[in-house]
């Protein structure tokens, strides 16, 4: 497109006021993770590390680190398993009811966290207390893999929307059975989707918060659910800033992951 | 697989495509429809309930009073048109913000940049939401660096409330707008610009004439996320709203006192974005979420 030079320079403002916009409060985060004082001044009268070490003691944070690295495991696992099964079925077969399936799929990730979470919660309380399963790290993994499952969903769809069915075809051809083309020809195909989609699934268990308080039991605290429950304590506020400094430095890895996975999963389908 | 067993088991199942297509349903669909739609069908019925005055029990007896109660109710509809309100506002800001920005990554910026300004945009929508909101928390506070910057020129920061919450939503779903509308850009051939161009229109007739209709479906695919996670959101109002209410915090405030009430309650943000998405449906976004 033939911009004019006035044009290209208003967008090339506007465009970097919006990384400033997107960049500054980040920053902030970071930088205010070494802030001397106990309360938050601004400016910042002294840098220090002492709050990094004292979150690095932190009991409470690293117990809160673990529920979540356990949590977006078993979330992710569940999810990879339930969206390849859920993409084949729907990017290699026609059935009834296809459409509304993949729409039911996008809804956890649609609908506010708070309806999925009072409904989960209820759910659970009434059919599974009575079994004796009670709230807890598995209630939790159970309501996030249900709305990671479509992040591995459209991740796997997608690789095979554009792969077609021909080398399957081919190795039938060739006198490979069932298992041996899903070995050794669809599952290298669909590889690094199922990768990235796995990643985006972690990574959406890890930050979730809202299904989280409704279907952990009491006790089970996932990072999130410890930042909130600490945000407004000025006793806690120097550990809080140390790991959201963490965090944000953090989620630079997934994006480095995700970048050298695959081409689909970085710019095109993010969710 | 070698052996016997499992090439007739392979056999067997390659002569059966429906048998093949029932195993691949049956884990998912026992999961989505029965743990997920069950649980919501479940909410949704529990919304006809009532609840006991004196003890907070349910009581299971059929009634639409929890319906009528939130259409007649004066607070519970300023709660739900003002959700509906910063939802759209969101939506509206993101799409003004995020227009440029595209833009700029997609088509202004030299090629071998355009990958790493993706990067760029990616990085933030890693950092997790709960930091992103305290961040603005922490910005908009009291003497925090909002009034800072803005007391040389005499102003003052917004400080905690409406326009916070506003402020912090746009913040936090900007990616999910930016990122569409990129990919958006980025596939528009240029052909059709050059073909604008050579047929006399200037920049802004071939961006409202050529650009703007053809990348209205992502743009569309992204609203879905900054309209439904506004709508939803209560974390960030308790974050930075003050004393705001949305539908999303009383829902919440209701839950342990009056379960039906909040259900119904909870109809609101799901009815609204049912319709939002079976209108946003049309325009084939959802096919690029």
């Amino acid at each position: 497109m033939q911009l004019s030079r006035p044009a290209r320079i208003v967008l090339r403002v506007a465009a970097a006021l919006g990384f400033t916009v997107i960049y500054v409060p980040l920053l902030l985060v970071l930088l205010n993770s070494f802030n001397a004082a106990r309360g938050f001044g601004w400016p910042p009268s002294g840098l220090t590390l002492h709050w990094w070490a004292d979150a690095w003691h932190s009991s409470g944070a690293r117990s809160a680190l673990w529920t979540s690295v356990k949590a977006g495991l078993g979330a992710t696992a569940v999810s990879l398993v339930l969206g390849t099964l859920l993409a084949f079925a729907v990017s290699r077969y026609r059935f009834f009811g296809r459409e509304a399936l993949s729409f039911v799929v996008v809804l956890p990730i649609a609908l506010p966290g708070i309806v999925t979470g009072i409904a989960l919660n209820t759910a659970f309380r009434t059919v599974l207390e009575p079994l004796g399963v009670g709230l807890g790290l598995f209630t939790v993994v159970v309501g996030h893999a249900t709305f990671c499952v479509v992040v591995v969903f459209n991740n796997v769809v997608a690789r095979l929307r554009r792969t077609s069915g021909s080398y399957e075809e081919a190795a039938m051809d060739l006198g490979a059975d069932t298992f041996q083309v899903f070995r050794d020809i669809t599952f290298p195909l669909v590889r690094t989707a199922l990768l990235a989609g796995g990643l985006l699934a972690f990574a959406l268990s890890f930050d979730e918060i809202v299904v989280t308080t409704f279907t952990a039991g009491p006790g089970v605290q996932t990072l999130p659910v410890w930042i909130f429950g600490n945000m407004a304590r000025p006793q806690q506020a120097p550990v809080v800033n140390v790991v959201a400094a963490v965090l944000v430095a953090a989620s630079v890895i997934p994006v480095y992951l995700a970048q050298r996975l695959s081409a689909d999963s970085a710019a095109g389908g993010r969710i | 697989m070698s052996g016997t067993l499992g090439r007739r088991l392979a056999g067997s199942l390659h002569r059966r495509p429906r048998l093949r297509l029932s195993l691949l349903l049956s884990a998912p669909l026992l999961w989505l429809v029965l743990a997920y739609l069950g649980s919501l069908a479940a909410l949704f019925l529990s919304a006809f309930w009532t609840t006991d005055a004196f003890t907070s029990d349910v009581v299971k007896v059929w009634s639409t009073d929890n319906f009528r109660t939130v259409l007649t109710t004066d607070v519970y509809r300023d709660v739900a048109l003002r959700s509906v309100g910063v939802a759209v506002a969101v939506t509206v800001i993101d799409i003004v913000i995020a227009f440029p920005i595209a833009f700029y990554t997609a088509r202004v910026a030299a090629p071998r940049y355009r990958h790493l300004l993706v990067v760029a945009v990616l990085t933030p929508l890693w950092a997790s939401y709960l930091v992103k909101a305290y961040a603005w928390r922490i910005m908009l506070s009291e003497n925090g660096p909002l009034d800072w910057a803005l007391r040389p020129l005499g102003l003052d920061g917004p400080g905690y409330g409406l326009p916070a919450t506003i402020m912090v939503l746009a913040y936090l779903w900007l990616p999910y707008m930016i990122l569409p509308v990129h990919a958006g850009l980025e596939q528009l051939p240029a052909s059709l610009l050059d073909a604008s161009a050579d047929l006399g229109a200037r920049t802004w007739r071939t961006f409202r004439s050529v650009v703007l209709p053809m990348v209205l479906p992502s743009v569309a695919a992204g609203s879905v996320f900054t309209f439904s996670l506004s709508l939803g959101d209560y974390i960030a109002v308790q974050i930075v709203g003050g004393k705001t209410q949305l539908i999303g915090n009383v829902v919440y405030s209701n839950i342990t006192l009056d379960l039906p009430l909040a259900a119904a309650l909870g109809t609101v943000p799901v009815a609204v974005i049912v319709v939002y998405l079976l209108a946003m449906r049309r325009t084939g976004a959802l096919q690029s979420l």
